[in-house]
């Protein structure tokens, strides 16, 4: 056992390598190398378009890529077989910018989706499940039965978080959680995300534009630029860092006003 | 490390305790489930009640809330169910859980008589809403026209064109077709009926009075409803969906004018001109299979429908396609700009436009049909 936590622990939990994906003519990610710890908070930076999401979204695998290799979970999802690849996606979890909420679902049947699908359980555990998820993520339990077009953005943020966590996954990816909040609401889920990584032991992989979710929330920060990772660390180093970018961005107007 | 869960009662008498082992996960949450509705049946009346958890290998959200279920359960009277052993890692998952609330219990919704009246009754009543809808979106269509004849530089030629591009020129081919494949039939299935009385010559007098009066323009007015009707009721409810409707809105844009008019006057413009070509692809392939099929040779085909029909055949025809048009575009709009949020609901006034459209197209035909005669065309 002792062994295995070893392993464990010294083993990333999502490994990328010489990643390259192209649009066209476009080369959007160019030989990317990406490690993310077990048990940490991934706080992932860049410029507008410079392919942040479709990082993201090639080791969820929605995104073709020309070379590399992506093990999660220590499963190369390349040469992995179907029931394999299953059994990684069981265990992760997927905040989609925009919530991607079923429309023609209530909340709780959102929520529910992927236990129905998964697990063979009571419909009373099931709707004790997702009242607990709702109240994880700071929604009454009276939203279960509305539709996704009757809540608000932030709501929906928290209903798509609660969808991904469904299945209590070990690993979950959030794709800018915090845009299109207000700064409390935004900081609520900055702390939500925390509180989550700790009762439940995630891994998170969170895209974001916001220095404030860099500052509370993320153990790490990694920067993505040119197609590939300029720096990785805390952000401490970051802010350290001599790259003109992360000058730009870690001691702009902005951050200055996010640390003081 | 991870092994089955298990939950075993360790002490008797005065005390209950139980021992819960293995991995508390969502993988074995049936297994878990059933052990815990098993011990839910020990509740007696001792005097303390324990859980140990200090052998859980591995615990979740799912193993989490079915201890804390058990816990509740078993808390009864002035007893109070005590968790034993909780490691540090997991304290405050057990927290989290423990502040939920008892679910609320969700009404399974059966469906009773009065339930499925009051649905037919809301359908009927929804008739009425459905044409003053209709009536109102003809209104706000003439309307934005009259604004335009008034300034005709706020005619949206560019969106105009490119929906002619799309529901007339890009229908050409499969419109062609089936009429063609369409009028073979009829001429085929009239040569081998009327041959039975030595009739064969007549067939081109049926084909011509029923492709130029009514098949024509029914049966394209009926494939564009299909083809373009339900097309424009998706682009424009999958645009109300996503608020682009409403920004037109904010910037000071009619949305009639600018999405409902342009697509209109395009239906309006192409259906006569696919009616027509159809029409002659219908002819076209009727004269085939005279040809082939009938040995009707061209030259006798043209002679017998020079005299078969006049110009108010085809009069008659023509001058309903602009009218079915309106009414299939009027409809689509109606039902793209009714759309809700979810996709489901896009689905259904979709449906709704293809279906609406094709009733009111036969509808109209029929009212055509009476005025025609009265009018003895």
């Amino acid at each position: 056992m002792a062994q295995e936590t070893q392993n464990a622990i010294q083993n990333p939990i999502i490994r990328v390598r010489d990643i390259t994906v192209q649009f066209g003519a476009t080369r959007v990610l160019d030989g990317l190398n990406l490690d993310v710890k077990r048990g940490e908070i991934l706080g992932f930076v860049g410029p507008s378009g410079a392919g942040k999401s479709v990082l993201t979204r090639t080791i969820i695998g929605l995104v073709p890529k020309v070379a590399g290799s992506i093990e999660v979970f220590g499963v190369d999802l390349d040469s992995s077989n179907t029931s394999q690849r299953r059994n990684v996606e069981r265990r992760w979890g997927v905040l989609f910018q925009q919530g991607a909420l079923f429309s023609s679902l209530t909340v709780r049947q959102n929520i529910q989706f992927p236990m129905r699908e998964y697990l063979r359980v009571s419909q009373r555990l099931m709707d004790e499940i997702t009242m607990a998820k709702l109240a994880m993520v700071g929604l009454k339990p009276e939203v279960a039965e509305r539709f996704p077009s009757e809540l608000s953005g932030g709501m929906i943020k928290r209903v798509a978080l609660a969808r991904a966590l469904s299945l209590d996954p070990d690993l979950v990816f959030l794709d800018e959680p915090t845009s299109g909040l207000d700064p409390i609401g935004a900081g609520d889920f900055d702390e939500l995300v925390r509180t989550l990584q700790r009762t439940l032991g995630l891994t998170v992989f969170m895209v974001t534009h916001d220095l404030d979710s860099l500052y509370t929330a993320c153990d790490r920060i990694a920067v993505l630029g040119n197609g590939k990772i300029i720096a990785a660390g805390s952000i401490a180093d970051m802010q350290a860092s001599q790259h003109p970018w992360l000058r730009q961005y870690f001691h702009g107007k902005r951050a200055r006003a996010v640390m003081s | 490390m991870s092994g089955d869960p298990k939950l075993e009662r360790i002490a008797k008498g005065n005390a209950l305790a139980l021992c819960a082992t293995g991995t508390w996960t969502a993988s074995f949450a049936p297994v878990l489930e059933r052990m815990v509705a098993d011990a839910e049946k020990l509740a007696g009346s001792p005097q303390s009640i324990f859980i140990d958890v200090s052998e859980i290998a591995r615990l979740d959200t799912f193993g989490a809330w079915l201890i804390e279920r058990l816990r509740r359960s078993l808390t009864q009277g002035a007893v109070e169910a005590q968790i034993a052993g909780l490691s540090a890692n997991y304290s405050s998952l057990v927290d989290e859980v423990r502040r939920v609330k008892a679910t609320p219990v969700i009404d399974s919704s059966t469906i009773t008589i009065t339930d499925m009246l009051e649905q037919i009754g809301r359908a009927v009543a929804g008739i009425g809403g459905t044409i003053a809808g209709l009536i109102d979106m003809l209104g706000a269509v003439l309307a934005a026209g009259g604004r335009v004849l008034i300034h005709p530089r706020s005619l949206r030629l560019t969106s105009t064109v490119h929906h002619m591009e799309q529901v007339c020129w890009r229908a050409v081919p499969i419109i062609v077709l089936i009429t063609f494949l369409i009028g073979c039939i009829i001429a085929q299935q009239g040569i081998f009926h009327f041959r039975r009385f030595g009739a064969d010559i007549f067939v081109v007098d049926m084909l011509g009075v029923l492709v130029l009066r009514e098949i024509g323009v029914l049966l394209v007015a009926i494939m564009v409803a299909g083809r373009s009707g339900s097309a424009y009721t998706a682009e424009l409810g999958s645009m109300k969906m996503r608020e682009e409707i409403d920004a037109l809105r904010t910037m000071g844009f009619d949305p009639i004018e600018v999405l409902v008019l342009p697509r209109m006057l395009a239906l309006v413009l192409a259906l006569p001109i696919l009616a027509f070509l159809g029409a002659m692809a219908a002819l076209y392939g009727g004269g085939l299979v005279a040809w082939l099929y009938g040995g009707v040779d061209p030259e006798a085909f043209l002679l017998r429908l020079r005299d078969a029909i006049s110009i108010d055949h085809f009069i008659v025809g023509i001058v309903k396609a602009p009218v079915m048009a309106a009414v299939i575009g009027i409809v689509a709009c109606v039902e793209g700009l009714a759309v809700q949020g979810s996709a489901e609901s896009l689905g259904q006034h979709t449906t709704a436009s293809v279906v609406k459209g094709i009733f009111f197209v036969i509808v109209m035909d029929g009212v055509f049909a009476i005025f025609f005669a009265s009018i003895g065309m």
